[in-house]
């Protein structure tokens, strides 16, 4: 068994010939003005394979220029499987992406600094000081590992979210860019048994986390079968810029045949063309370039074509999340993915504003159903990020469960069948032959079945809106639930082999 | 004739227009000289430099603040009028110390080692430039010693660094270490931003100031620049 996420009807934006135009305008973009390199084994793996390959004189770094031509290209389209399984500690929440197939699945996502705690406090009216009122205030805290677990046991219980991708950045002060990568992977692991993706900090670690993956997994062959781990790497630096260390990261994750997602981020208005089709056209080469670096040290690598396109702000040119032309550039990436049969990582749900609230909620659900429309195989950043990916709150994520939960339901295919139909003509006959006039009878069996939506959870029922209390509330009890710890030789045998690791997290 | 220049370069600064290639806000400018080119022939008509500078180029900018603070300009255009400013002051420059003018003085700007990100720092670079400082960007990545050779090479009176990442956030300290170790650390003073860093931190790590963004840097360079002067 595997996850299913929720099979769409992709909503096309592009027509086809529209389509094809942007993977023309790419490969223009690929051979000219071509990509600069600064990692000398693409550049070497590049030649090799025939792209133009020439040293560009740059003061305290090595770079050159490449031109790749079409066929490097449309081989590495070739030869990247279109179907790859993201595994997990319970083999029945593996997920199965298949790039043919428009069903999608919802993970978190981002690195972000801060973790917004809900608090409650209650606030007495000046007018009337009988009138007291609970209201939700908010505490900016750091990402710490702990943080880091609690998250994962939120994901753990929210049915929506399909896969843990690291949502914050642990800052404690025994963790050092050394032993970072061992410790984000192992809380993770610890507390969800659903699939676990993060980038890696230090390339040096890489050998270190695929050990305590292989361990988990139950060794290094049932690891290729069920990969419980992928990674993400941003080779590309927008415009058209492969950087140094990601790179050899992508290089090394490509060639153990882990999955791993090469994902481009490009800022329409500042690193990449405002317009829908300059974007779309550039990010597109990005991502086919790192996809064929990836085939090109070894052919048939797991890898999602990963499409994380934004809009420059025009007051301060930071990244928006929350403004429709995201929309647009993210759907028409899950086009293109389409067009190469490659399953994508998508991106949507997060906003611009720091709190949860109105604005959060109109921008999040806004992506969250536009982009789910689309059809990606996953949609990362789904949960609990504010402030531009710098904030994940744990309480907005659970709101956030709910709301894709909505989403799942719209996008669902209509049953329109000619048994179905009969029965509705039954139904309007013999309604309308009783005195009251009423359906009600003939929705108890729907009710059951699961197939009629319930009332929002956190619905207020006086004048004073109380949605954010009661999702923290239901943050509270997942939490005091008790957690999906491994399985204490698991843990021993992880402690034993795997360096780096902080012994306070045996228990957590 | 000279004010007719002058005026035309303090238009080019309000449209954004570098050079006449680009294009401005009104229609039709595509092919007509941009700022470079009038600069060039104000250069060549022996128009007194400081008049360049203040009635061509500062006045020009001035005109663009006036319209980003009415909110009829947006940071695109800001960084548009900036850069063609930066362009005109580089063509400038060699005049400059002839004349006895001077810049408001060098700064060279980094994103710190293991840092990639750097669309900030060339925001920042862009609204020094167009505030009329000589900016030497050293790019991003670039490593403790690599900045103190730099200072030691180029002498310049400032030094800004930035990072988004808390993992090199660090580097921003061991830089100031290093100028300190080296004897250069009064030699310059420095400003730091980025997401990832704070006015505490700057305190923290003996920075003379820190820059929420791009405008709040010029501010705090032009207060900086004065209290060297005091
Ligand atoms: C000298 O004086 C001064 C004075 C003021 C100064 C100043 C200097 N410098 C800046 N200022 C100030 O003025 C500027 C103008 O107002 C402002 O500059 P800013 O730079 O703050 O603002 C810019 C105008 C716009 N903002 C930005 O450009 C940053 C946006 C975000 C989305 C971002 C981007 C775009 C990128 N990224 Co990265 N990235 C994120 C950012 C998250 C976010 N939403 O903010 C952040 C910073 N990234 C992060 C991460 C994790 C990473 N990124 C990485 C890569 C990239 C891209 C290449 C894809 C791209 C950079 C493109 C580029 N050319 O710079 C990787 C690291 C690469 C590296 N070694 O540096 C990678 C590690 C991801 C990976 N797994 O590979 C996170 C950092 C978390 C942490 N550990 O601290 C992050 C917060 C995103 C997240 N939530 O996960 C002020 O800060």
């Amino acid at each position: 068994m595997a996850r299913q996420g929720v099979l769409v009807e992709p909503y096309q934006r592009l027509k086809p010939e529209q389509v094809e135009q942007i993977h023309q305008a790419s490969l223009a973009i690929l051979s000219q003005p071509g990509i600069l390199c600064f990692n000398r084994s693409a550049a070497e793996v590049f030649a090799d394979h025939g792209a133009e390959v020439s040293p560009v004189p740059q003061p305290g770094a090595d770079c050159w220029h490449l031109q790749i031509p079409e066929k490097i290209i449309t081989d590495a389209v070739e030869t990247a499987p279109k179907v790859v399984k993201l595994g997990a500690r319970d083999e029945n929440n593996c997920l199965i992406l298949d790039g043919n197939e428009p069903r999608v699945r919802f993970a978190s996502g981002s690195e972000a600094n801060n973790w917004l705690e809900v608090d409650v406090d209650a606030f007495v009216s000046r007018r009337n000081p009988d009138i007291e009122v609970d209201v939700p205030t908010f505490r900016v805290e750091k990402g710490t590992v702990d943080r880091l677990a609690k998250a994962a046991h939120l994901c753990e219980h929210l049915d929506s979210w399909d896969s843990f991708l690291r949502t914050v950045n642990i800052q404690d002060d025994d963790i050092t860019d050394d032993n970072k990568d061992v410790n984000k992977f192992f809380v993770a692991l610890n507390n969800t048994t659903k699939h676990v993706m993060s980038g890696l900090t230090e390339l040096s670690q890489l050998s270190n986390v695929v050990r305590m993956s292989h361990i988990i997994a139950g060794g290094e062959d049932r690891f290729r079968e069920n990969p419980v781990i992928s990674f993400i790497t941003c080779v590309i630096k927008s415009p058209l810029q492969m950087v140094d260390d990601t790179t050899q990261t992508a290089i090394e994750v490509a060639r153990r045949g882990i999955p791993l997602v090469i994902s481009s981020s490009p800022q329409g208005g500042s690193t990449a063309p405002i317009t829908e089709d300059g974007m779309v056209a550039q990010i597109n080469a990005e991502i086919l370039v790192g996809i064929a670096l990836t085939q090109l040290v070894n052919k048939g690598a797991p890898v999602l074509y990963g499409s994380v396109p934004v809009r420059a702000r025009m007051d301060n040119l930071y990244d928006s999340y929350g403004v429709p032309e995201f929309n647009q550039y993210n759907i028409d990436c899950v086009q293109m993915a389409r067009y190469y049969r490659l399953p994508c990582y998508s991106t949507g749900g997060v906003s611009d504003i720091r709190v949860p609230g109105i604005q959060a909620s109109v921008e999040r659900l806004f992506s969250h159903i536009l982009v789910t429309l689309a059809g990606p195989q996953y949609i990362h950043y789904a949960f609990g990020l504010l402030e531009r990916t710098n904030t994940f709150c744990p309480v907005q994520a659970v709101l956030d469960d709910t709301h894709i939960s909505m989403v799942k339901r719209f996008v669902r295919q209509p049953i329109v069948t000619a048994d179905r139909i009969s029965e509705s003509l039954e139904q309007v006959r013999r309604v309308m032959g009783t005195s009251h006039k009423l359906y009600v009878r003939f929705v108890r069996s729907a009710l059951r079945s699961g197939e009629i939506a319930p009332p929002y959870p956190f619905e207020s029922k006086d004048t004073v809106d109380k949605t954010l209390l009661r999702a923290r509330e239901r943050m509270e009890e997942i939490l005091s639930l008790p957690p999906s710890h491994m399985a204490e030789p698991v843990v021993d045998k992880v402690f034993q082999e795997v360096p780096g690791l902080l012994t306070r997290l045996r228990g957590s | 004739m000279t004010e007719d220049l002058l005026s035309l370069i303090k238009e080019n600064v309000i449209q954004g227009r570098i050079a006449q290639d680009d294009e401005g806000f009104d229609e039709g400018l595509v092919g007509q000289p941009g700022a470079s080119e009038l600069t060039e022939k104000a250069l060549t008509e022996g128009v007194n430099l400081e008049d360049i500078i203040n009635k061509g180029l500062t006045e020009g900018m001035n005109i663009v603040g006036q319209k980003f603070e009415t909110g009829e300009y947006y940071i695109p255009d800001m960084l548009a009028s900036a850069e063609t400013v930066g362009a005109a002051m580089e063509i400038l420059e060699p005049h400059l110390a002839q004349s006895g003018i001077k810049s408001k003085g060098k700064i060279l700007v980094a994103t710190v080692k293991g840092d990639l990100h750097d669309i900030g720092k060339n925001i920042v670079s862009i609204l020094l430039r167009g505030a009329g400082y000589t900016v030497k960007d050293l790019g991003n990545d670039i490593a403790p010693q690599t900045i103190v050779e730099a200072v030691r090479e180029e002498r310049p009176q400032f030094l800004g660094m930035s990072a988004l990442l808390t993992s090199t956030m660090i580097h921003m300290n061991n830089t100031i270490e290093a100028l300190t170790e080296s004897g250069l650390r009064d030699k310059v003073k420095i400003i730091i931003g980025g997401a990832a860093v704070s006015e505490e931190f700057a305190q923290s790590i003996g920075a003379n100031g820190y820059g929420a963004d791009g405008f709040q840097a010029v501010k705090i360079m032009d207060a900086l620049r004065n209290s060297m002067k005091g």
